[in-house]
């Protein structure tokens, strides 16, 4: 074994491709079957996509860094389950792109926070937290209610999210616009075509108490109200009952 | 800087930092209703310093072949100055987001100092400003030495360096803006990744041109390591960024992994990173720097190769670990956590070759503070990789996973091994290049570490209590059988801690700041270019061999 070795410290290209193969193998035993075993990824026929509003407001998630501080994945412990609901399956972050798991809890999971909270809780607690608990150590995001949400591109971003598999209609990528003001506004024209488009079930309010203008608060309350609930699978496959929303 | 390049190579210098305006300018104005534009001018900005450094010195006299006796070390210098910088830049950047922990309002309620915008400024400041430039400016100086052969060419080194902190600048200007992908450790956005490519393949075969010019048969042991960490950083980069941009003239694109998929390319890229950018490439800096500055050769030659082999095969495995209980499936978490555990074989191998190594040096080691900072940096070395292996146990994990105790575990890696061994190595390369001897002061040296020790303790015991305590009162029930603690409850316990955490922070900076000026005032002192006889390659003294055909 140490003559080979030998040998081979005498020849950088053997060396660079001996690096290569070896450091090759574990990446492909681990990742490549992840994309071939059915099983991997559970069957949720109910499972439906991101609205143009909802995926804004998950770039806005991912621009001020909130999977830093908070996960959206609740693992498979019996504390973690009493706390946050029921265990996050892999058909719940499908569309995700990327995924958003998180590595650190600073403040918590956010896995099922959908629907636990009012918007205006949402507004009130992103605007400035401590105003809701006094404790908390999370900043305050006051630009969110004054920073108009920018609609333009979202036909862009559904494009390429087709492209990449998710599957958007070509009618959603059309009125991606017009569907992003429509679910906030729910007494405007373009509202009615967001349920059409997206299911009834959607969310479609004035998610910042402001009907005048679509802010960047209201597609990340708009995010945050729909996580964990793109799917019952969760809740069919664990029994367990669903969490009834609090208003305050 | 530029009288060091021929003709031919400030011409082409000079076309590629035209070519790099001009590209530049298509992003600024093609994202000028975009933050992509805001980056354009960056690039430009870059390109036009470039290219106005090159023709203030266009006319100077050609190098004379005589520099083509000795090694090219300017570039080095160059390297750890921006080394440097980035490391009390970074380690600024740290102290101010884990002070915002303990205090919220120290963001100013500004958007771009939010926590979750600066926070990738410093991971990103530290690991890839720091550890990156650090990483470039030694390889080219170990890989010089050990071959016993001149850099190939004066322009590729300038090129890898400057064009590698234009990639870290990209990021960290992209994250305050909201530039980012989200990906931790990896959150620069498309086009800043393609750029790391190119300049990391002019890296790659800069390394194997200046290998294929050796004098000594045989490839060094940092040599197989910054291999090693070149090759597979790339390949880790590249399939990990791999993504689609919604349109070119956007900054924003979306990866082409999701959920449970992204997941393992996310960690299976986070944890190599550790492995092949903060593990590989820093022993072979240990190395090098520590049986030069000891003294004394390698211990064992056959535990470097069993190490060194151990390490790339198995490091690869484990970054399911990262992914314990989620919805990965059980089969790869658990490969993940058994190759973890072995892992620590070929881990404690190199740990130990390092600290064997020092026998018959250890009197030394308490007179020497460089020489220290390289011991204690061992020790860490071997201290973080059997935790690394202990908290990747799936039972471990669910107490560990999602608390400070992993913040505790990277930073004793990061400040305990990477940091101390960079400094180390900065030491006892400074005087060399500089020719001055020594630093200006060694006393400062011996300031510098025992500032960076304390700071390292206050900060790991700090996170692991913080850690611990976080993770139990998760898990803790009351008498009633449910849940005894709110979450707030627990982040209130943490309060103490978290500023404890930013004092060791704070002291580790000032001993960075203190390395600064010491590195600053040692410059200074270094006797003028004429007066210096440089580092020659040995067989320079048959004067034939060293210059090659094709200069």
């Amino acid at each position: 074994m140490f003559k080979t070795h030998y040998r081979l410290e005498r020849h950088s290209i053997a060396l660079a491709i001996a690096i290569i193969v070896v450091a090759s193998i574990g990446g492909i035993v681990e990742i490549a079957p992840l994309f071939t075993i059915d099983e991997t990824v559970e069957e949720a026929p109910d499972m439906r996509v991101y609205t143009p509003l909802e995926l804004a407001g998950r770039d806005i998630y991912m621009r001020e860094g909130c999977y830093a501080c908070h996960s959206q994945m609740i693992r498979t412990l019996q504390d973690e389950v009493e706390r946050y609901g029921p265990f996050s399956l892999a058909v719940e972050s499908q569309y995700d792109y990327p995924m958003l798991w998180g590595s650190k809890r600073t403040g918590p999971d956010l896995a099922r926070v959908g629907g636990k909270y009012s918007d205006h809780w949402h507004v009130v607690h992103l605007n400035d937290p401590r105003e809701v608990v006094s404790e908390s150590v999370m900043p305050a995001y006051p630009w969110l209610l004054q920073n108009r949400l920018k609609t333009e591109k979202l036909d862009l971003h559904l494009r390429t999210l087709q492209k990449l598999g998710t599957p958007y209609t070509d009618e959603m990528i059309a009125n991606a616009v017009a569907d992003a003001q429509g679910q906030a506004a729910p007494n405007s024209d373009q509202a009615s075509g967001v349920a059409e488009r997206y299911g009834e079930d959607t969310n479609i309010r004035d998610f910042d108490g402001n009907p005048d203008r679509v802010t960047e608060m209201d597609a990340l309350v708009a995010y945050l109200q729909i996580l964990g609930r793109l799917t019952d699978a969760a809740y069919v496959a664990q029994a367990e009952p669903q969490p009834q929303p609090v208003e305050e | 800087m530029v009288a060091q390049l021929t003709r031919n190579e400030r011409h082409i210098g000079l076309a590629l930092a035209v070519f790099v305006s001009l590209l530049g300018l298509a992003m600024a104005a093609g994202g000028k209703q975009d933050l992509f534009g805001i980056h354009g001018l960056i690039v430009f900005a870059f390109g036009v310093g470039s290219a106005f450094l090159l023709i203030s010195g266009f006319h100077l006299p050609e190098p004379s072949d005589e520099r083509l006796t000795r090694y090219y070390d300017d570039p080095i210098k160059v390297g750890l100055i921006l080394s440097m910088i980035w490391a009390v830049f970074g380690m600024f950047m740290g102290v101010w987001v884990a002070a915002q922990l303990a205090w919220p309002a120290l963001n100013f309620d500004m958007a771009w100092t939010s926590f979750g915008r600066i926070r990738p400024v410093h991971t990103t400041g530290v690991i890839f400003g720091f550890g990156g430039n650090a990483l470039i400016a030694t390889s080219f100086h170990v890989m010089q030495r050990t071959s016993r052969a001149r850099m190939p060419d004066q322009l590729s080194p300038w090129f890898v360096l400057i064009g590698y902190n234009l990639f870290c600048v990209l990021s960290v200007t992209g994250f305050p803006i909201g530039i980012t992908q989200s990906k931790e450790y990896a959150e620069a956005e498309w086009y800043a990744d393609l750029w790391l490519v190119v300049v990391w393949v002019t890296y790659l075969v800069l390394y194997l041109r200046t290998l294929a010019r050796r004098q000594e048969p045989h490839i060094y042991v940092s040599n197989w390591y910054f291999l090693a960490f070149i090759l597979v950083v790339a390949m880790l980069h590249i399939v990990n960024g791999l993504a689609l941009p919604i349109s070119l003239a956007s900054a924003k694109s979306y990866t082409i992994y999701s959920g449970v998929q992204d997941a393992m390319v996310q960690w299976w890229y986070g944890h190599n990173t550790v492995a092949f950018f903060l593990t590989a490439g820093f022993l072979g800096m240990m190395y090098y720097y520590l049986p030069t500055r000891a003294g004394r050769p390698i211990y064992s030659y056959r535990l470097s190769i069993i190490s060194f082999w151990g390490i790339t095969f198995f490091y690869v495995w484990v970054g399911s670990h990262h992914l314990h209980y989620t919805a990965l499936p059980h089969w790869v978490q658990t490969l993940g956590m058994t190759f973890s555990v072995m892992l620590l074989v070929p881990s404690w191998a190199s740990a130990a070759n390092a600290l064997l190594t020092l026998n018959g040096a250890w009197h030394k080691v308490r007179t020497d503070a460089t020489l220290r900072f390289m011991m204690v940096a061992a020790v860490f070395y071997g201290l973080s990789t059997f935790e690394g292996s202990f908290t990747a146990i799936r039972a471990v994990n669910s107490l560990s996973h999602y608390t400070d105790w992993t913040v505790a575990h990277v930073h004793a890696g990061a400040l305990g091994w990477v940091a101390l061994i960079t400094f180390g190595s900065i030491y006892a390369a400074v005087p060399r290049l500089w020719k001055t001897g020594q630093m200006y002061s060694p006393r400062l040296v011996e300031v510098h570490f025992w500032l960076a020790v304390a700071g390292i303790f206050v900060y790991v015991f700090a996170m692991w209590n913080s850690g611990i305590i976080q993770g139990l009162m998760w898990r803790t029930y009351n008498e009633n059988n449910a849940l005894a603690y709110s979450f707030i409850e627990s982040l209130v316990a943490m309060h103490p801690y978290y500023i404890a955490r930013t004092f060791g922070g704070l002291l580790f900076l000032c001993g960075a700041v203190v390395g600064f000026y010491n590195l600053w005032k040692t410059i200074q002192l270094a006797p003028r270019e004429q007066e210096v006889l440089r580092d020659q390659p040995a067989a320079v003294l048959a004067r034939s061999s060293a210059v090659q055909p094709g200069e």
